[in-house]
């Protein structure tokens, strides 16, 4: 009679400390999986906010270089790609950031044309208004690439939880799946040729 | 033997220069203003720490001037907001630190200033004008060599667009955990002692007959003796407000990339 109410009591503990460590490791990996989706956000916004500069800057640029129309086109192009290409945070997997990145790095490699072609008109490069604009950009590509970094720290930490022992059995059962990185920009893993 | 003793020590005194640590891989200095580059004076070093020191006590905006040898191997800018990222410049939560960079000319030719803001100082402090401030009102006075000038003109400016953000207060009245630690504790102690007078006065009010409550107060009232413990709890406080000479630390605030420079 006494023996088996023990054994009833240690079973009904053991219980209770299951059900408390799947809640517990269910509800950190729901703030982790909110983490990396508003650090996706995040990284959203930088690339929107470098968007949103670019009227003003083919505006100013061609003030001074109206006849490099085809490169500034080049621009305008590439930011209606890259601004009309919206990824979904809650489906990000490998083929998603992928589409995303390479419509950002087309505006990338586009604005970085544009920065060699004003090289030729000082009148422009002397320009307040231009400077400004330059100063923002850059430091808009630096937010782009510390964001970036941001997520993929969010991104690792939420892997490590779900994939350790037990937490990959209840990651299983309620569905939380790896997420995935951004990798380095096409073509930067090889190392520039420098001609003279 | 001489000659090889003095070429092997000056061997030995040229890697223990080189092979010193890159800033952003040491743990952070509590002070605003860190003259590696050696380009201020003790007095000008001291009067800018003095005054933002004083401005972080007023606004909690944390301003870190730093003057550099060597940035890594890192951009200007990348070095700096990594820093103040690193080192968390600002409050935790308001991210309003500010890093101000200065490598001068002399070391490699080259001379590089980097304006810094946290998340929360983006908007108050945006790159067009961290840029102005660069160009138009530090790099003029570096190029004649007059370090201090610029840095001051420079830190004169950040105060002025950031002075509005934040105040000191407001920090303050989020700080809840400072207020909560000592609740609890009081909380858990006035807890244990109820419960072991409660022990006691069980036994006691079965052993002697009477009720519960009436031996619980009987018991009670026998204990007086400590009564003169909780004086010590009102003792704090004397740490404050020690005329505001000495800065207390980074607050863990957060650097997006924000900001601007320039080289000369």
């Amino acid at each position: 009679m006494n023996k088996s109410w023990i054994i009833l009591g240690v079973v009904g503990l053991l219980i209770l400390f299951l059900v408390f460590s799947v809640v517990g490791s269910y509800n950190s990996m729901v703030t982790k999986d909110e983490a990396v989706s508003g650090q996706w956000s995040q990284v959203e916004n930088v690339y929107q906010r470098r968007a949103d500069l670019i009227p003003n800057l083919v505006n100013t640029v061609k003030g001074y270089a109206a006849h490099e129309k085809e490169t500034l086109e080049g621009v305008v192009n590439a930011r209606a790609k890259a601004t009309s290409t919206s990824i979904d945070a809650s489906k990000l997997d490998a083929e998603a950031i992928k589409k995303f990145t390479a419509a950002q790095d087309g505006l990338s490699s586009a604005l970085s044309k544009l920065m060699v072609v004003v090289e030729k008109y000082p009148d422009l490069k002397a320009n307040q208004n231009f400077l400004e604009l330059q100063a923002q950009l850059e430091g808009t590509e630096n937010r782009i690439t510390v964001e970036r970094q941001k997520f993929n720290e969010a991104a690792k930490d939420y892997n490590t939880f779900i994939r350790k022992f037990p937490r990959n059995i209840w990651a299983g059962m309620f569905g939380f799946d790896k997420k995935d990185y951004f990798e380095a920009a096409q073509g930067s893993e090889k190392v520039p040729t420098v001609q003279f | 033997m001489k000659n090889s003793l003095f070429l092997f020590l000056a061997i030995l005194l040229h890697f223990s220069v080189k092979s010193q640590e890159c800033l952003l891989n040491q743990a952070p200095k509590k002070d605003l203003v860190q003259d590696y580059a050696n380009i201020l004076s003790d007095e000008e070093e001291e009067y800018l720490r003095q005054k933002l020191t004083a401005f972080n006590d007023t606004t909690s905006t944390q301003i870190l001037v730093v003057t550099v040898t060597d940035l890594c191997g890192y951009d200007k800018s990348e070095f700096t907001y990594t820093l103040g990222e690193k080192w968390g410049v600002g409050q935790k939560g308001k991210n309003n630190g500010i890093v101000m960079m200065v490598k001068p000319k002399e070391i490699d030719g080259r001379g590089d200033a980097f304006i810094a803001p946290g998340y929360g100082l983006e908007g108050v402090l945006p790159d067009a004008i961290a840029k102005r401030i660069v160009d138009k009102d530090m790099i003029p006075y570096f190029k004649q060599k007059e370090y201090y000038y610029g840095i001051h003109q420079g830190v004169n400016l950040i105060m002025g667009f950031t002075s509005g953000e934040f105040s000191a207060d407001e920090y303050a009245k989020t700080d809840w955990a400072s207020f909560l630690i000592p609740f609890a504790l009081i909380v858990v102690v006035l807890l244990i002692t109820f419960l072991s007078a409660a022990k006691k006065a069980k036994s006691y009010s079965v052993g002697h007959n009477i009720p519960f409550w009436t031996a619980f107060t009987l018991i009670n009232s026998m204990g007086k003796s400590h009564g003169g413990s909780w004086g010590s709890f009102t003792s704090r406080g004397g740490s404050f407000g020690g005329g505001g000479s000495s800065f207390g630390g980074f607050g863990g605030g957060s650097f997006g990339g924000g900001g601007a420079g320039g080289s000369w």
